[in-house]
């Protein structure tokens, strides 16, 4: 490309990323600063999971329908890295648990070593059910008591095992690592098959990693939620208390309740962009390295990538991983930022497909576009309300106050941000495939 | 002996009978997603909200019905509403493929931007539904319950246990075989139908021989959205109508589709029972069954339940890992690459 040219694509790029932080800077200025910061925090998140779905399909074209499970994933590392212990839960019925776990472990690798060796018939096939069968109720044997003993201690407040009690940033790498575990679990079982079977395994494995959030109450609270999450920022109320910081909002002339909640986000916008950028900056060198070229010629043409020589399902794999350890990272980002584990609060079109579309409307296959992706629709998910809102208002304003049409419309303008999600994504794909930012 | 008979009937009450009749809904939702898989090429992520569009579109017509107190019963009168609901799903399928979908064929679109676009169709259908009748529980059945009571049936035959047979489970089994039927006579009898065969067996012989395809795609609509909307208001029936359940039904439907193998109209109805059947009983707590069978002192103490109800969908996806690491080609078998 001549040198010209990526100077004007450069600008372009630019443009587009300046034209989005004045719109958050409107909200900022006609709504809140305090609204603006937090809209700006999700769309961090928001380009970080984002990335790692255009690793997966950008790269390699590979599609991953179960975002919300990895996030998910990452959520719940960042309960169990961070949160204080319980003692009495452990000593209840902690090792029970343990066993448990011990007794599954060893089943399932009992059950490939007997799949592998075995020799094949009938027999094996006996060996392998009462392998898996005996395992099965050894192990609940073990278990149900534990979880038990376990979640009757003290119930309004613990009723689990609690984490490890480190600093919650650790459970950033951790949650990525937990999800790149899972992914390779997946990724073993259903690359290789046609495309759809990896899209509706994932789908599948995310919605029993919910329901496994859910119930298991010994493990995160389930639905009764862990929040109070030690934080790797200060907290507002100390902050309000400290003298400099008072000096420093008297200076700036703004209340020091409102300056610290301000503060406090924007910390946490520094600790997001950071990880953004590391985020970037790596993918961004493993697209323009060798191994980046030869995802995109799996991706393009896997016939001709298999002939030469490369491994596509091995490749596909990695890639999968990779992808996943970052919506991971995301996950635990996430929670770290609501201070709370709500695995209620998963929803599959909230989570998977807007994360989805912005990877499209970004521009698959391009780093750049997928961060931009996840700041335009994550503004668009927020501020769709409001404005739905006010459309329906100046719409409907010929109809009387109290008309039932109305009201019910009045009241579906929630939903409406689905429509219009929806409509961006088909519009996108129609018109303008290649995104905001196209790949090069 | 008749602790046997008891164990018996207490296990198609509380197994058997819900599980045909969900397995047959199943059924009936696989066989869509098959049939636009065998046709358009792509897994259709749409399927659920389909389903709950149709269900909904019923329910409207219903209400108004039950408003006018015009009723069949003892049947429920979402049945004389049914056709009304099929007629606006067809509708929204034949213009959201003349809008989204014709132009992806035109362009020889691959199979996963097909998906995700679908996935763009299943959120407009999704907010559709939610604006129109709403997120909540919605119940729209009317008529006889019970085709039989467990009390009638424990006076009739004298035992300590009853089999309930609901009239929506009769008629959800009795109208899926009539679909099932019905669609395979068309498949295998009607000139278009051979001609649908034909073109997902190879579509360029197909057009080779002067098969229309843009006939073939609307008929496969038109089926596939006849199939869906049955499936949702019976669905709805049986259980209750929340569009939010309608998405969460996507997995069995396509892991279903998938064991019988992606694309086989056999295969999907073998799928959407085996399904079912596991799911159901892998969640019944089989201690009652138990205790009829075993003398009183061996009886398990337990609830005997192999898995909590709350992983009932983990199920479908156990059935669909297995199948995917055993037989990718699904139980039915069909060349899949």
């Amino acid at each position: 490309m001549k040198p010209s040219t990526r100077r004007r694509e450069n600008m372009r790029v630019i443009s587009k990323f300046a034209a989005m932080f004045a719109a958050l800077a409107v909200v900022g200025v006609f709504q809140s600063w305090s609204l603006a910061l937090a809209i700006l925090n999700l769309c961090l998140i928001s380009a970080v999971m984002a990335l790692g779905v255009n690793i997966q399909w950008g790269y390699a074209g590979l599609i991953n329908f179960g975002i919300l499970g990895f996030a998910a994933l990452g959520g719940v590392t960042a309960v169990l890295v961070s949160v204080a212990p319980v003692p009495a839960a452990w000593g209840a019925g902690g090792g029970g648990v343990i066993v448990a776990l011990m007794i599954s472990l060893a089943t399932i690798l009992a059950a490939v070593f007997a799949a592998r060796r075995a020799p094949a018939g009938v027999p094996r096939k006996l060996l392998l059910a009462f392998i898996i069968v005996g395992g099965y109720f050894l192990a609940r044997a073990f278990f149900f008591p534990a979880v038990e003993a376990i979640e009757a201690v003290d119930p309004t407040k613990a009723g689990f095992l609690g984490g490890l009690g480190l600093p919650i940033l650790l459970s950033w790498v951790a949650g990525g690592l937990l999800a790149a575990a899972v992914a390779w679990v997946i990724g073993k079982i259903a690359l290789g098959l046609r495309a759809d079977y990896l899209a509706i395994a994932t789908l599948g494995i995310s919605e029993i990693i919910i329901a496994v959030l859910k119930n298991e109450d010994w493990l995160a609270r389930g639905v009764k939620n862990v929040s109070g999450l030690p934080r790797p920022v200060p907290y507002e109320v100390d902050l309000q208390q400290t003298l400099w910081f008072q000096d420093w909002s008297a200076g700036m002339n703004v209340s020091p309740v409102e300056f610290s909640s301000i503060f406090v986000k924007l910390c946490y916008a520094g600790l997001f962009a950071i990880v953004l950028l590391v985020v970037l900056w790596l993918t961004e060198r493993a697209l323009h390295s060798p191994w980046g070229r030869m995802m995109r010629a799996i991706r393009d043409n896997e016939l001709a990538a298999a002939a030469m020589g490369k491994d596509v399902t091995g490749r596909h794999l990695q890639v999968f991983v990779l992808g996943s350890a970052v919506v991971g990272l995301a996950g635990a980002m996430l929670t770290t930022l609501d201070g709370q584990f709500t695995p209620a609060s998963y929803q599959p079109l909230r989570f998977t497909f807007i994360i989805w579309v912005m990877v499209i409307v970004g521009g698959s296959g391009n780093n750049w576009g997928a961060v931009l992706g996840g700041f335009v629709i994550w503004f668009f998910w927020v501020e769709a309300e409001p404005i739905g809102l006010w459309l329906t208002d100046l719409l409907t304003s010929g109809l009387a106050e109290d008309s039932g049409l109305r009201r019910h419309l009045m009241e579906s303008a929630a939903h409406m941000r689905l429509m219009t999600m929806g409509v961006i994504l088909l519009v996108v794909l129609r018109f303008n495939p290649r995104g905001l930012i196209p790949e090069r | 002996m008749d602790g046997f008979l008891n164990a018996l009937i207490l296990l198609s009450n509380f197994v058997i009978v819900p599980s045909m009749a969900y397995g047959s809904q199943l059924a009936i939702g696989a066989l869509a997603v098959t049939l636009i898989y065998a046709i358009l090429r792509f897994s259709d992520f749409a399927q659920g909200d389909t389903m709950a569009f149709g269900a909904m579109a019923t329910i409207l017509l219903t209400w108004v019905l039950q408003y006018w107190n015009v009723s069949i019963s003892p049947l429920p009168t979402a049945l004389l509403a049914l056709p009304f609901g099929v007629l606006c799903t067809i509708a929204l399928c034949l213009l959201i493929d003349r809008w989204v979908y014709r132009f992806y064929r035109r362009v020889k679109a691959r199979p996963e931007v097909l998906m995700i676009v679908s996935v763009g169709v299943m959120f407009i259908y999704n907010s559709v539904v939610r604006i129109i009748i709403g997120p909540g529980d919605r119940w729209f059945v009317d008529g006889e319950r019970f085709i039989i009571t467990a009390r009638e049936f424990k006076r009739l035959s004298g035992l300590s246990e009853g089999v309930a047979f609901k009239t929506t489970q009769g008629l959800t089994i009795l109208i899926a075989f009539i679909v099932v039927a019905a669609l395979f006579c068309f498949l295998n009898r009607t000139r278009i139908g051979k001609s649908m065969r034909a073109y997902s067996d190879n579509e360029d012989l197909a057009l080779l021989s002067g098969i229309d395809p843009e006939r073939v795609v609307r008929t496969t609509w038109i089926i596939a959205a006849t199939l869906a909307t049955i499936a949702g208001v019976l669905y709805g029936l049986d259980k209750s109508f929340k569009p939010f359940t309608y998405f969460n039904l996507l997995l069995p439907i396509f892991a279903a589709a998938i064991v019988g193998g992606l694309g086989n109209p056999l295969g999907a109805i073998a799928g959407g029972f085996t399904i079912a059947f596991s799911e159901v009983a892998l969640t019944y707590a089989y201690r009652k069954f138990l205790a009829y069978l075993i003398p009183g002192e061996w009886a398990p103490q337990g609830l005997v339940q192999l898995l909590s109800t709350d992983y009932k969908f983990a199920v479908s996806f156990v059935i669909l890992v297995l199948v995917l690491l055993l037989r990718p080609t699904g139980i039915f078998g069909r060349k899949a690459s």
